[in-house]
């Protein structure tokens, strides 16, 4: 089973990002699992969501205490929350931001193996192609470039599927950016 | 059958909606509004048709207006939770008095004070004796399922019935979840027949004064509805599985008790978590089986009976209790094993969203194995240093770390 | 004693009924009434609230030919009208609740709807919810005001005998000033309902915007039933409130339960009047002033006033109180009434009486 874990602040979408996560997933073939931490959270306030992904049913309810992967999507988040608490140390955390990650999480870059901590600008992919802060799909992209749990197909397709029309579309553009992008990051092994 | 990645709420709207109810009351509280909201689009878009969908003021209307189009001969649905269930209360009652056959999804959420949005059992504990059958739900699956099972088992027995689902751990979990088919549905639930409505064709008074010469009967027929019902879960449980495959439903389900040594009774979402952590200490050699308890009221006493067998050690993992008394389920299979020597104990976890975790359950086992659950009720997962800094400056009373026993509640107070 | 008043009925309403075209007759004169509270129930003697639901009920079982539902709030007209295993209704009827019959009846209304429309049938019965003054004005307020919202197709009929007779007597909002109830004793400095407390249903109904909203009392019974049949000509909400007196809890003579409605009119102590979507359209004027101690003196409710050392303000206030019921409405022939008429209790809060 993977396990992953959001935040994001309220307003970004990552509850959102959560089920589209799982959606794809399920697109794929997965059984797959998307809940928010309940709360009445408001706009701008931190936020957490979880996911799982397995090849059986999921039957657990449980808050994700030691994910595989952790998916930042607001940076500002780093400073007030233990966003990579019980962060498996073969785990994965992607950070939306433009700057290397050795600059962002120094500590973090030398627990994980090479490579397992990535940065993505996703919010300036959001913004290029949709004129909103709304990572979550270039977040997900990002993960499928680097994990390959997920296609990015099936990450455009679960955003198309939710917004269908202009919104799902700009989504899947933003998705496409990301992606490229940290592949791009991958091939010049940085 | 449609295979579908959807919210849980948005699953149990999609089922009521394949029931055709004919009346929809809605009144917001959180968990239950996203189920009432798309069951507002399916009826505005046209989806669902031949149904009347009321937005109305309070719970307290919700129900009545419930009570008025179920006493008017349509099939009716509503939904509600924690304050909300509590603002019914009367119309609960009326409601199963009256013998409408309402079939009302409860979010399950802690009440307040202190407000708490989160979920636990309390809320749909405290209409027990409220004389609707409590159906509850261990995941999405299962609450979909039990939704469509739900109106079936109402409508044969004549009195309503709540769909308990865990508030927010599974109405706003984004899950895997089979859909019957329409064809399914229709031939498992025909168009709802009132044995009895208000019409001018054929002119009855509902609801009138009883007096001390015939209360007592009519509370005994009532009785005998739910003891009818025990048999009614379990025949309409089986047709639909057999229509759809799905091991939904039911008065209780069995997850791995053939030789186990200790056995867990718990409702809800619970069971799941619990069922992986089962697995893991199976691995471990620990033999622990879950009984799943899925009819609270009527409550399965034969069942029930038969499921712990001759295990010795059971205990009940409780999201309420009854306060100045002590857990909710476990005087209940006390009396399921009365005359026997197995032992009945109470774990209470969870309460006001306090996630219970794997390792909650791991422990649970644990200490029952160690013979650490000496009193009746043990609070499990409670915290230590929440209460200190609450005792220990006002009354000079400290609570050692771990669970916490009911003797050792009652000692801090002598 | 009682001071005789004039019959002003002569020819018209009552007395020449037998008289009259049979088109015109009253309904409960016909020997095919509906007759949908039927005789044998266990009101007391005079009770004003039977004879009212038996007159407002039977007018709206003729205007829909008999296609008439209703809901009963808990009180004195449930309890009497149906101990167990005996009903005195004659047409689908159910009680519920003491709060809720507004949206008992919102439900059954919808699930008439549907039913028909599922049916294939055209004509669809109607409903009518119905509850003392306290389970109006008091426990039903919530319910009440969501059906107005809705606009749902229900007719709600108020019989107002301004307090808890089924509980033996006690306040409620519909109670006036200075009337003794259970809760409301009349001893101290200030005996018996405090002043300016209260609400007007009416006007709140009104407030809402609904289809129609009418007053009414047992004294003038043609009235009574032309409002009713007034009201199922529009679909919708509406709200009519019926006076009744109670003899038990006004304390009077079994006798005079008319006798008091007809006062409460002719004093201006209860204005009767119809509006339409929240406007004055018609109000039915006083035929011969009465001062309100006419009203008052038949009432032991109202005996404390009436005492040796009794304050005379009072009964000069519950006076100002008619007066001003008069001017506002225009009680008086030849007068119009205010355009948007303000709750009595408005002029009590504000010391004007």
């Amino acid at each position: 089973m993977l396990q992953i874990r959001l935040h994001g602040r309220g307003g970004q979408g990552a509850v959102t990002t959560a089920e589209m996560l799982s959606l794809s997933a399920f697109l794929e073939g997965h059984f797959a699992q998307a809940f928010p931490s309940f709360g009445s959270e408001r706009t701008g306030a931190p936020v957490v969501a979880y996911a799982r992904i397995d090849d059986q049913e999921v039957r657990t309810h449980e808050p994700i205490q030691e994910p595989d992967v952790v998916l930042v999507q607001d940076r500002t988040l780093l400073s007030v929350v233990d966003v990579f608490s019980g962060l498996s140390p073969k785990g994965y955390a992607i950070i939306n931001t433009a700057e290397a990650p050795e600059q962002v999480v120094p500590e973090l870059c030398k627990k994980l193996p090479k490579g397992h901590v990535l940065t993505v600008p996703a919010t300036d992919f959001a913004i290029k192609a949709m004129k909103m802060n709304k990572p979550g799909a270039p977040m997900l992209a990002s993960l499928a470039a680097a994990t390959g749990v997920l296609k990015l197909e099936s990450v455009q397709k679960s955003f198309q599927t939710r917004y269908p029309g202009k919104v799902g579309d700009a989504n899947a553009e933003a998705a496409a950016l990301s992606y490229n992008y940290l592949k791009e990051q991958m091939k010049e092994g940085k | 059958m449609s295979t579908e990645q959807i919210e849980g709420s948005l699953g149990v709207a999609k089922a009521v909606a394949l029931c055709h109810p004919g009346v929809v009351c809605a009144y917001p509280i959180s968990p239950q509004t996203h189920i009432v909201e798309n069951l507002g689009k399916f009826v505005k878009g046209g989806a669902l048709k031949n149904c009347d969908y009321l937005n109305v003021e309070s719970e307290f209307a919700a129900i009545s207006v419930s009570i008025g189009s179920s006493a008017g001969g349509l099939r009716t649905y509503t939904a509600t939770a924690s304050q909300g269930l509590l603002f019914m209360t009367e119309g609960i009652y009326n409601a199963s008095g009256l013998g409408l056959p309402i079939v009302m999804t409860v979010a399950s959420r802690a009440i307040g004070g202190p407000i708490n949005i989160w979920n636990d059992h309390s809320d749909s504990l405290s209409q027990r004796d409220s004389g609707w059958l409590q159906l509850f739900c261990e995941s999405n699956q299962d609450a979909l399922d039990t939704h469509i099972m739900a109106f079936k088992i109402a409508e044969t027995v004549g009195l309503p019935v709540m769909v308990c689902m865990d508030g927010f751990v599974l109405t706003h979990a984004f899950e895997r979840l089979e859909l019957p088919t329409q064809e399914q549905v229709d031939a498992f639930l025909p168009e709802y027949e009132p044995r009895e409505y208000l019409t001018p064709k054929d002119p009855v008074s509902l609801g009138s004064m009883v007096g001390p010469e015939a209360f007592t009967e009519v509370r005994f027929l009532q009785q005998r509805k739910m003891a009818k019902a025990v048999h009614v879960i379990e025949s309409v449980t089986e047709e639909y599985r057999k229509i759809t495959g799905h091991h939904s439903g039911g008065l209780l389900d069995c997850y791995k008790c053939d030789d186990a040594d200790i056995k867990l009774i718990i409702m809800g979402s619970t069971v799941g978590t619990a069922k992986d952590e089962v697995d893991r200490m199976r691995k471990a050699g620990i033999k622990v089986g879950i009984i799943s308890l899925k009819a609270f009221r009527p409550f399965p006493y034969e069942a029930l009976r038969k499921a712990i067998g001759d295990t010795k050690l059971v205990v009940c993992v409780e999201r309420a209790f009854s306060f100045g008394g002590r857990g909710i389920i476990c005087p209940e299979v006390k009396r399921a094993m009365e005359g026997t020597s197995c032992e009945v104990k109470t774990a209470i976890a969870g309460l006001g969203g306090r996630a219970i975790f794997g390792t909650t359950i791991n422990g649970i086992v644990k200490a029952a194995l160690d013979g650490k659950f000496k009193d009746e009720m043990t609070w499990f997962d409670i915290d230590s240093r929440v209460l200190n800094s609450y005792t220990k400056d006002g009354e000079g009373v400290t609570f050692p770390e771990g669970p916490l026993s009911d003797s050792q509640l009652k000692a801090s107070v002598n | 004693m009682l001071e005789k008043i004039k019959f002003y009925q002569t020819g018209s309403n009552t007395v020449g009924n037998r008289l009259l075209n049979p088109s015109m007759r009253a309904i409960q004169a016909s020997v095919d009434r509906p007759n949908g509270l039927t005789s044998g129930h266990r009101a007391c003697q005079g009770c004003g609230e039977a004879l009212g639901a038996r007159y407002a009920i039977d007018a709206a079982m003729r205007a829909t030919g008999g296609q008439i539902m209703v809901v009963n709030a808990t009180g004195c007209l449930e309890v009497f009208s149906t101990p167990y295993p005996e009903s005195a209704w004659r047409l689908p009827w159910m009680h519920s609740l003491f709060g809720n019959a507004a949206a008992v009846g919102s439900g059954l209304a919808a699930a008439a709807q549907i039913r028909a429309q599922k049916a294939g049938e055209t004509s669809v019965p109607r409903v009518i919810a119905q509850g003392g003054d306290g389970g109006t004005t008091d426990i039903g307020m919530g319910c009440l005001s969501g059906m107005f919202d809705r606009n749902d197709d229900v007719l709600y009929i108020c019989y107002d005998n301004q307090a808890y007779m089924n509980t033996g007597v006690q306040r409620s909002s519909a109670t006036p000033p200075s009337a003794r109830t259970a809760t409301t004793m009349p001893i101290g400095e200030k005996p018996g309902a405090d002043w300016g407390k209260g609400k007007d249903v009416p006007l709140i109904a009104m407030a809402h915007g609904i289809p129609y909203v009418a007053t009414a009392t047992v004294a003038d019974l043609r009235d009574l039933e032309a409002k009713v049949t007034k009201a199922m000509s529009f679909h919708g909400a509406r709200y009519i409130q019926i006076l009744v007196p109670c003899p038990l809890g006004w304390g009077l003579a079994s006798n005079v339960t008319v006798t008091a409605a007809r006062l409460a009119i002719e004093t201006g102590f209860y204005p009767i009047f119809e509006a339409e979507y929240g406007k004055v359209t018609s109000v039915r004027k006083i035929r011969q002033k009465q001062p309100v101690t006419n009203f008052l003196k038949i009432q032991r409710r109202y005996a404390h006033l009436l005492k040796k050392n009794a304050d005379p303000n009072t009964v000069a206030r519950l006076q100002a109180m008619c007066d001003q019921n008069i001017r506002d409405f225009g009680l008086l022939e030849g007068t119009d009434p205010v355009a948007v008429p303000a709750a009595i209790q408005a002029y009590e809060r504000a010391e004007t009486i």
